[in-house]
């Protein structure tokens, strides 16, 4: 609500700024796919003409953390490469977000065993979860868009 | 049949050594001495062409005796035969390692050793393939629970 | 992680430089650690270190029931899943020791083709992606998806599809099947002669494929090399041809082989295996015994009963017999013995047997409850059947209970990773990319 913000201490043109950034971010996502396992067939399928995630903007894949602002984790977590991860999303610059792409990542799936990270969010903060196994592409679609909407809200920081 | 020909050839070749045989399910198994096997194995390459060392994998008795035994299969392309060789071991006995007949054998054998805890001797380079250095155990075996978990990464929710 | 390894290289050869390829790199081939030593750009030395995606495969059928494990093999080469499935169902029918029906086996062959179609595509496709042809990857996934949309159309999933059981199949395949998938086939056809065009003859791939990676006979057999590395390199054997099994006796097709064992001749030998699978795809369907499935038109849609049923119409539909969902189709009980043999201590009834006699609940509940189920006797088998990447092999060690007590998988792209080291050594940083993509490693097969 406008009069919320305004009470908070937001003005009328810092709102709207907010807004503008926002709009901006959520449409131009460089994203880091740090692939792994199977879900990364349905990653090429996202990525690829058929379902095309490119239409969002966030086609544009960069292979370099410092250059990515959102983190996709596809695929199984192992415990080897858990500090890999790590690293990469602390190189990361601010305003970064991590997307926990498959149900591997979300809860390790049904790998409950000695070498599986039972969730990556047991070790990095996550924004949007997509279950799946593999997710279907419509599915990481509609998991981007609840991404896009949770840019567009948050308080960006100028 | 020529196949069953072969194997009785190979089975007179090393009579001593062998512990059993069995062709169950029409799999041809060889039951061997540890301290014969690579003898065994060269004979296998260089005399019958068994030119393909196909898999080494370990299998857990636990609460038998030996304990362990290491299964090799054999592949030979030119006489398009298969054949299995197994070997007794028991917990901390070790193996003749197969790297100087079949360069594929470091990398399988270190997989056993890794998985299973089976040492190979004269092996170049025996350390761990698939898990990490700081892993205590050997994951495959009998008593080593599924879920016994050693993380690299502690878990901030320290509830799993 | 391996940091003693390093500190060996730097201390042995005190003027080279170590560079980390590491765990994730941009190549879409999954996480796999290169540990160059390097004179320049010449690589000296190369050592690999893997199991960044072991998932505990073996681990895993060690505590669940032998139909449970088909979702873990799934995941294994996750390009082309149904392999997987047939090539551990075909173990465990050998420790049982049934036989498949023959029209399963035709079934098997076709899904098993199609799968391997996928494979290549996506090889292909990442690799010639490596080398900047973007298009190429684009045509191939278009390609692939395609496949995936008849793949979903057998068994309700596209990538993770469990779709084989112990003793056959989960059901039969869909009505229209054949007609999809020819003209699926001419759209692919076509593709790939699009692609074909793009790279063949193209200056720039073949001179960064052709007389890179090489691997001379002898070494290829001694790191026990199958598949299309290894007829690459010029040695004939496949197993469809040497150990038959399926339906691949029957059917006529040829096995491409190379001659130099270098990237070029792997990438020609894909190509050309890609049109045998289609042709070998085409047999089967006219081949098929017991020909294409019967539909019985008196069943109407759900849709259609709640739409006639609110219209207050019971009348029209009240003796009317429902055509269930998707997923249950091919399961009615004339189509499911036509895949499925009637063993009764392997096989669970159709759906219309055990919901509506007590024999059919009964054999059903005593093959899904814990402790009862499919019971091999105690022994051994070893089956491999030809992967995606060559001979995908699986050991099962059954104890007589229920549940496996050892199931191995001889993985076959363990072998050419193995070997990796002898095919870049010697050639500058450059040529690894192409001949990674060659060898098409797969993280799930690889560390199990």
């Amino acid at each position: 609500m406008e009069v919320d913000k305004v009470l908070a201490g937001d003005s009328f043109f810092t709102t709207r700024l907010n807004d503008v950034i926002g709009w901006s971010r959520k449409f131009s996502i460089f994203s880091y796919p740090f692939v792994t396992a199977c879900c990364g067939m349905e990653f090429m399928s996202v990525s690829c003409s058929h379902y095309d995630i490119d239409r969002f903007g966030a086609g544009l894949p960069r292979f370099s953390p410092r250059q990515a602002d959102l983190l996709m984790v596809v695929g199984t977590i192992s415990q080897k490469i858990a500090p890999v991860l790590v690293r990469i999303y602390e190189q990361m610059c601010n305003p970064k977000w991590v997307v926990a792409f498959g149900v591997c990542t979300c809860t390790g799936g049904f790998y409950d065993d000695y070498a599986t990270v039972q969730g990556i969010d047991t070790i990095v903060p996550v924004d949007v979860y997509i279950p799946g196994c593999p997710p279907r592409p419509e599915t990481v679609l509609d998991g981007l868009m609840k991404l896009q909407q949770k840019i567009q809200k948050q308080k960006q920081a100028v | 049949m020529e196949q069953s020909e072969i194997v009785r050839s190979i089975r007179e070749k090393i009579s001593n050594d062998v512990l059993g045989y069995h062709s169950y399910c029409g799999d041809e198994t060889l039951v061997v001495r540890r301290e014969a096997l690579f003898n065994i194995m060269k004979i296998l390459k260089e005399e019958f062409h068994f030119e393909m060392l196909v898999d080494i994998c370990g299998v857990d008795f636990l609460g038998k005796e030996p304990r362990f035994e290491v299964v090799y299969h054999l592949n030979s392309l030119s006489r398009k035969m298969r054949l299995r060789v197994k070997v007794p071991v028991n917990e901390g006995e070790e193996v003749e390692s197969l790297v100087p007949l079949y360069p594929i054998a470091n990398w399988l054998e270190r997989e056993t050793w890794d998985m299973m805890g089976i040492r190979f001797a004269n092996h170049p380079d025996l350390r761990r393939l698939l898990m990490y250095d700081g892993f205590v155990g050997h994951a495959l075996r009998k008593d080593y629970p599924i879920n016994k978990r050693q993380p690299l990464v502690k878990p901030k929710n320290e509830y799993r | 992680m391996s940091t003693d390894k390093t500190d060996q290289i730097l201390a042995d050869a005190p003027g080279s430089m170590m560079l980390n390829m590491g765990p994730s790199h941009p190549a879409m081939h999954g996480v796999i650690r290169i540990i160059l030593e390097l004179d320049g750009e010449l690589v000296k030395k190369a050592d690999l270190e893997i199991g960044f995606l072991h998932r505990a495969f073996e681990k895993h059928s060690e505590s669940v029931t032998y139909n449970q494990v088909f979702p873990w093999t799934d995941r294994l080469n996750y390009v082309s899943p149904m392999i997987n499935n047939f090539g551990y169902a075909m173990c465990v029918e050998k420790l049982l020791d049934i036989k498949v029906t023959p029209r399963c086996e035709y079934v098997r062959t076709v899904m098993s083709e199609i799968a391997r179609l996928s494979d290549h595509l996506t090889c292909i496709g990442a690799s010639a992606m490596e080398l900047g042809a973007f298009t190429v990857f684009l045509y191939m996934i278009k390609a692939r998806e395609w496949l995936y949309e008849l793949i979903e159309d057998v068994c309700g999933a596209r990538v993770t599809v469990s779709y084989a059981r112990v003793g056959g199949v989960k059901a039969d395949l869909p009505e229209n099947f054949a007609d999809r998938c020819r003209s699926s086939f001419k759209k692919i056809r076509e593709t790939l002669k699009e692609c074909d065009a793009l790279l063949t003859r193209n200056r720039i791939f073949m001179d960064r494929m052709q007389g890179i990676g090489g691997i001379s006979k002898d070494t290829a057999i001694g790191y026990g090399f199958t598949g299309v590395m290894l007829r690459a390199c010029g040695v004939p054997y496949d197993v469809r041809r040497a150990y038959p099994y399926h339906a691949y006796d029957d059917l006529d097709f040829e096995i491409p082989v190379g001659e130099n064992g270098d990237n070029f001749d792997r990438y020609l030998v894909r190509m050309e295996e890609m049109q045998q699978s289609m042709r070998i795809v085409e047999q089967a369907l006219e081949k098929m015994p017991g020909g294409p499935v019967n539909v019985d038109h008196s069943r109407i849609e759900p849709a259609r009963t709640v739409d006639e049923a609110k219209m207050g119409r019971i009348g029209e539909i009240y003796d009317q017999v429902v055509n269930v969902s998707p997923n249950l189709e091919g399961q009615e009980k004339e189509e499911y013995y036509q895949v499925n043999p009637d063993v009764k201590s392997v096989v669970i009834p159709p759906k219309q047997n055990s919901y509506t006699s007590i024999e059919g609940l009964m054999n059903h509940f005593k093959l899904i409850m814990y402790g009862h189920g499919i019971r091999p006797p105690k022994g051994e088998a070893y089956t491999c059947v030809e992967g995606g990447n060559g001979e995908l092999g699986f050991y099962v060690v059954s104890d007589g209970s229920d549940i496996p007590y050892r199931v191995r998988v001889r993985a076959p792209c363990f072998t050419f990773v193995a070997g990796f080291h002898t095919m870049i050594e010697g050639a500058m940083i450059a040529d690894i990319i192409p001949t990674f993509g060659s060898i098409n490693m797969i993280a799930g097969e690889l560390d199990h």
